[in-house]
C-alpha cells in the first residue's frame, strides 16, 4: 500500500512529465495543478474555476485528457503526464499551436493550453473529426473570449495538416 | 474556504480487497475516491466532511466489464468514456451510453466513474434513470462478502443509500433482455456538456398491434431520488396510444413527481417539462408503432 503515515506526511510521488522523470515531495492531496505549477514551474495549465467545470488545467494523464484540479497528486504516481509545454518540439511549435496562431483561436490565453490539449487529445482518438465531433471534443473547455469559432476552425486546420501530429508530444 | 491538503489523508491500497479491508477496520471513517469528479469539488470548496480518503481509482477489480449470457456487469470503477466505448453497452443499453455522453465533458467522463455515480446518489445524476428502466442490480463488496441487491431500492433518501459504511459497489449487473424494446434518452438544461440536467428521461417500451405491451419510465431532478414513474406506467400498460392516453398519462406522471426550485431551474418548469417529455416518449412509440 501507498500510504501516508499521518496527515502532514509528504510523499515521495515519481512520475514522467513531458517525457522526463520527476520526483516530487508533496502531500497525497495536493492537486497535480498545483504540483505542475508551483514545483515543477510549468505554469502552462490554469487555474479557473477549481471544480472541473472550466478545463482550463486540462492535462493528459495516460495519455487520456483529465482536469489537474480534480487529481490528488497520489493517484499521479508512476503516470505519464503531458502538459501545453511538452507539446512543442524545442522552438518547433505543435502544428495545433500554429493552427490556434494561424486562426486567431487565442485572445486571453487563459484557456488556450486546455483547448490544445483537448483538441490533441481529440485528434488522438479521431484524426479526421467532423465539426459536431470537435464541438464535443472540446465541450468541457470554456472560453469567454473568443466565441468558439475560431478555435474549432484551428482545429479543423491541424486536423489537415495532420502528417506532423503523429510526431509528439514526447511521443506519447 | 480553500481545503488544506495537510489536513487530510490519502491512500491507495493496491488491490479491492486491501481497500476493503481498510473500510472494515474502522467503518465510516474512510471516504471512497475514485476519479475525484464529485470528491475533489467538495475537496476544493472545502466541504468535504471526510479527512480521510481511500483511493480507489484504477483498481482492476472495479474496472472491467464482464459479459455473461444473461446480463454484462459492468465494474463500478468504469469511466464514463469506457461506457461509451464499450460495443456491446452501446448496442444493447444505448441509453446508457447516451447519458454517460451528456456527462460533464471528455476530461470528467475520462475520470468520473459509475460507481460514484451511484454512491453520490445526486437525483440529477443522467445515468440514474437509464439504470433504473434497464432493471439494474448492484453487488456490493465488503470483508463480509458480497451482496447482490436490486437498484431501484438503493435510494432510500436524498443522497442517502443503502450501502452499509463498511462496502463498496463491485459491479453494477444489467439484464441483457431489453435489445428489442423501443428506447428514448433525454437531457433537457442549459448546454449539453458539464450543465447538469434540469430534468432527464429514460424510457423504454414494448409496444405489439398498437398496444403498450410493457412500458418502463424513469425521470432524473424531479423528486430526492431519481424515480420509476410506476402509475403512469400502470395508465399506459395494455393501451392504444391515442390522444386521452396522452392526455391522461401527462397528468398522471406530474401528481407522481416532486420537483422542487433549486439554482438550476423551478419545479413549475420541471413539472412541464417532465410532462412533455412523457408525452414526447409516447408520441415517438406510436410513430414506432405505425412505422412497424
Amino acid at each position: 500500500m501507498i500510504d501516508s503515515l499521518d496527515a502532514r506526511a509528504k510523499s515521495e510521488i515519481s512520475l514522467t512529465v513531458n517525457g522526463e522523470r520527476k520526483t516530487v515531495l508533496a502531500l497525497p492531496m495536493e492537486r497535480l495543478l498545483d504540483v505542475l505549477r508551483q514545483q515543477l514551474e510549468l505554469t502552462g495549465a490554469k487555474e479557473g474555476c477549481a471544480e472541473g467545470e472550466c478545463g482550463s488545467c486540462s492535462v493528459l494523464m495516460e495519455g487520456t485528457l483529465v482536469n489537474s484540479c480534480l487529481v490528488p497528486i497520489l493517484q499521479a504516481q508512476g503516470a505519464n503526464v503531458v502538459t501545453i509545454e511538452g507539446l512543442a518540439a524545442g522552438a518547433q511549435l505543435h502544428a495545433l499551436q500554429e493552427a490556434f496562431l494561424e486562426r486567431g483561436g487565442a485572445q486571453c490565453g487563459i484557456c488556450t493550453p486546455g483547448m490544445i490539449l483537448a483538441a490533441f487529445h481529440l485528434l488522438s482518438k479521431k484524426p479526421g473529426p467532423t465539426l459536431e465531433e470537435i464541438q464535443e471534443g472540446l465541450s468541457g473547455n470554456l472560453c469567454r473570449c473568443t466565441g468558439y469559432v475560431q478555435i474549432f476552425e484551428a482545429v479543423v486546420t491541424a486536423a489537415h495538416c495532420r502528417t506532423s501530429l503523429s510526431r509528439g508530444p514526447n511521443e506519447i | 474556504m480553500r481545503s488544506d491538503p495537510g489536513d487530510y489523508e490519502l491512500v491507495a491500497p493496491l488491490s479491492l480487497q486491501a481497500a476493503v479491508g481498510l473500510l472494515a477496520r474502522s467503518p465510516g471513517e474512510w471516504l471512497p475516491i475514485a476519479g475525484g469528479t464529485d470528491v475533489m469539488v467538495q475537496y476544493a470548496a472545502g466541504k468535504l466532511p471526510s479527512r480521510k480518503l481511500v483511493s480507489i481509482w484504477n483498481l482492476p477489480e472495479l474496472r472491467n466489464v464482464e459479459v455473461l449470457a444473461n446480463e454484462i456487469r459492468i465494474g463500478a470503477g468504469c469511466t464514463y468514456t469506457d461506457i461509451r466505448k464499450h460495443e456491446l453497452i452501446g448496442r444493447e443499453f444505448p441509453m446508457l451510453a447516451r447519458a454517460a455522453s451528456w456527462t460533464g465533458g471528455i476530461a470528467n467522463q475520462n475520470r468520473g466513474t459509475i460507481g460514484g455515480n451511484i454512491v453520490n446518489a445526486s437525483p440529477a445524476a443522467d445515468s440514474l434513470p437509464t439504470l433504473l428502466v434497464y432493471d439494474a442490480e448492484l453487488i456490493l463488496v465488503s470483508v463480509r462478502g458480497e451482496r447482490r441487491l436490486s437498484y431501484a431500492g438503493f435510494h432510500t433518501d436524498y443522497k442517502k443509500t443503502t450501502l452499509a459504511p463498511d462496502e463498496l459497489i463491485r459491479a453494477i449487473c444489467l439484464p441483457r433482455r431489453f435489445s428489442g424494446y423501443v428506447c428514448h434518452a433525454r437531457k433537457v438544461g442549459s448546454r449539453n456538456a458539464q450543465a447538469i440536467s434540469k430534468v432527464c428521461i429514460a424510457a423504454l417500451a414494448r409496444v405489439a398491434d398498437r398496444t403498450v405491451e410493457e412500458v418502463r419510465i424513469a425521470l432524473g431532478s424531479v423528486a430526492p431520488i431519481p424515480i420509476r414513474l410506476s402509475q403512469t406506467e400502470q395508465v399506459v400498460t395494455g393501451k392504444i396510444i391515442d390522444e386521452s392516453l396522452l392526455l391522461s398519462a401527462k397528468k398522471t406522471a406530474i401528481a407522481e413527481i416532486r420537483p422542487i426550485d433549486d439554482i438550476r431551474s423551478t419545479a413549475k418548469y420541471r413539472v412541464a417539462v417532465a410532462g412533455n417529455l412523457v408525452v414526447e416518449f409516447l408520441n415517438l412509440l406510436n410513430a414506432d408503432a405505425k412505422k412497424a
